[in-house]
């Protein structure tokens, strides 16, 4: 039941309430779909935990200019890949790769406990489309040999 | 704020009016303790002796016969560790199912720790479980077999009767957690061969707090709480005699009207039924086609997750429950699906509907036209659909 450091995060004790921002972003998700030729993609999560992420990058000069999502996951994992992909829409890669769970957690107003792992998931999303796109464009500055590595 | 729809009956119920009705006396002018000996406590004494009649005649037990507890984990507790403790010298075996109840399944992990070996028979892919394998599984140890008549998530009507031939003359208790069939379908202990029998109130319209357990003249138990020594020894504790009353009037009223509550029950769900698969591709009805309790419904939603729906449906007033991991409160999704072989990812879309009294062809055909576009939204953005 010890939660440690989380729970300065949750917005409430009760197991399965959900913030108003939380709500808004299930309900209404931002950035929803495949994206067509997409410069990076980072696909995390498993069919075993319940949650699947996938998220496209379109970046021009080290920006990310456009960033969709495509999830597999209850109302957390939802709305979190919702506000993750808000967070990081026009933001440098730089800026991007230090999106941590945590700004997630707060600009979501706050998760279940056990939903916790859910903002995580979208950080590691973000981060695995990143390295993604980096590995690509080293791989094609480099030559295809490297790529195949 | 719109019409609310429950369609979460397994999990819980609502109070019946005449059964609050009866209980209120209990609470302020008829609080007497039934051990005292004046007029008030007579009155009291008098309520809960009707009160167990009244749920005796509801599975066709003896009045003397039932114990009342807390509620169906108290009484799986006691029928379990009760059987346990008292059988220790004959025997260590416990044979229990993979699809039980938390309060049967922890209850058994808890007599694991504590010297007891307890073997988990399987179901095939429709819920169901073997006789025979229960009969394979038994040990010369073996002192308990504990089976669940309907079960909660899929509502499936295990084969008490034959499991319990199997066990006659070998000297082995046989209990049942009847939690969900009771008061919903035809129980009676004698048809059925059960020495020990779990149910509760707050499943049959009655209070929360309140259930009994059956036991079996001559079957021995050791008693999980000692004390001022009420319910024939079994349970101490001051009777809870307006639960105990409600629990009587819910059982009388479970009794005079299932007939026609289950009827009723069993049309809706198969509407329910029909339309879902009739509206929305890539459905697997879970159990289809076996016996199951009248108005439980369970179903996976392929390419989805359960609480992602539960809570679309939430908003448009429809209350209903799943099987997902994130609903459990666990990481893993339903045990009773995983026990079946249905593939996690798709027993993380699963949705159960159980059917109860106050429902209406209305609200089914309201959930009908709810159900699709929510199920569209949520697939349009699921990346496991390609």
């Amino acid at each position: 039941m010890n939660h440690g450091g989380r729970r300065e995060f949750i917005a409430t004790e009760k197991p399965m309430e959900y913030s108003e921002k939380v709500m808004d972003h299930f309900m209404n998700p931002r950035n929803v779909g495949r994206m067509e030729n997409p410069d990076g993609v980072g696909k995390v999560g498993n069919p075993q935990c319940g949650d699947i992420m996938e998220i496209y990058i379109r970046v021009k000069d080290d920006v990310i200019t456009d960033v969709k999502f495509l999830t597999f996951g209850c109302g957390a994992a939802i709305a979190s890949s919702s506000m993750a992909t808000e967070l990081i829409r026009g933001k440098t890669l730089e800026e991007a790769l230090k999106l941590t769970n945590k700004a997630v957690l707060e600009a979501l107003e706050g998760l279940p406990p056990q939903k916790v792992h859910c903002s995580l998931l979208a950080e590691e999303g973000i981060q695995a489309a990143i390295q993604d796109y980096r590995g690509k464009s080293l791989g094609s500055s480099l030559g295809s040999d490297y790529r195949k590595r | 704020m719109p019409r609310r729809i429950y369609l979460d009956h397994n999990a819980t119920t609502p109070t019946h009016p005449a059964v609050l009705e009866s209980m209120l006396p209990y609470f302020t002018e008829r609080f007497g303790n039934p051990s005292s000996v004046y007029k008030r406590a007579k009155e009291s004494r008098r309520a809960v002796k009707e009160a167990r009649e009244k749920v005796a005649k509801l599975i066709g037990a003896d009045p003397v016969e039932m114990i009342f507890t807390s509620g169906g984990t108290e009484s799986d507790n006691t029928a379990l560790k009760g059987v346990a403790f008292a059988l220790s010298d004959r025997g260590n075996h416990i044979v229990t199912s993979q699809i039980e109840h938390h309060a049967v399944l922890h209850c058994c992990r808890w007599l694991e720790k504590h010297g007891f070996d307890v073997t988990y028979v399987g179901v095939d892919h429709k819920g169901r479980i073997d006789p025979s394998e229960i009969a394979a599984a038994l040990t010369d140890r073996t002192i308990l077999v504990s089976i669940m008549h309907a079960n909660n998530e899929t509502g499936v009507i295990q084969p008490l009767s034959q499991i319990a031939s199997v066990l006659r003359e070998k000297n082995i208790f046989f209990h049942t957690d009847a939690v969900q069939s009771v008061g919903k379908i035809p129980v009676n202990v004698g048809e059925l061969g059960v020495d020990l029998l779990s149910l509760s109130g707050h499943k049959i319209y009655g209070p929360k707090g309140v259930g009994a357990l059956y036991k079996r003249k001559g079957t021995k138990i050791t008693s999980l709480l000692q004390g001022g020594g009420h319910e024939r020894n079994m349970r101490s504790g001051t009777e809870n005699v307006p639960g105990i009353v409600g629990l009587g009037m819910a059982s009388e009223i479970a009794l005079r009207e299932m007939k026609e509550n289950a009827a009723k029950e069993r049309e809706l769900r198969d509407r329910l039924e029909r339309g879902v698969l009739d509206r929305i591709p890539d459905i697997v009805v879970n159990s289809q086609g076996t016996e199951r309790l009248p108005g439980t419904l369970n179903f996976c939603v392929k390419y989805v997750e359960g609480e992602s729906i539960l809570l679309h449906l939430d908003a448009r007033g429809i209350e209903a429950s799943s099987g997902s991991a994130c609903t459990s409160g666990s990481l893993e999704p339903s045990h009773v699906l995983g026990a079946m072989g249905v593939p996690v990812e798709m027993a993380h879309g699963s949705l159960r509907f159980s059917i109860g009294r106050s429902n209406t062809r209305e609200d089914i055909d309201f959930l009908l036209e709810v159900l699709p576009p929510v199920v569209e939204k949520l697939r349009a953005m699921s990346p496991m659909r390609t």
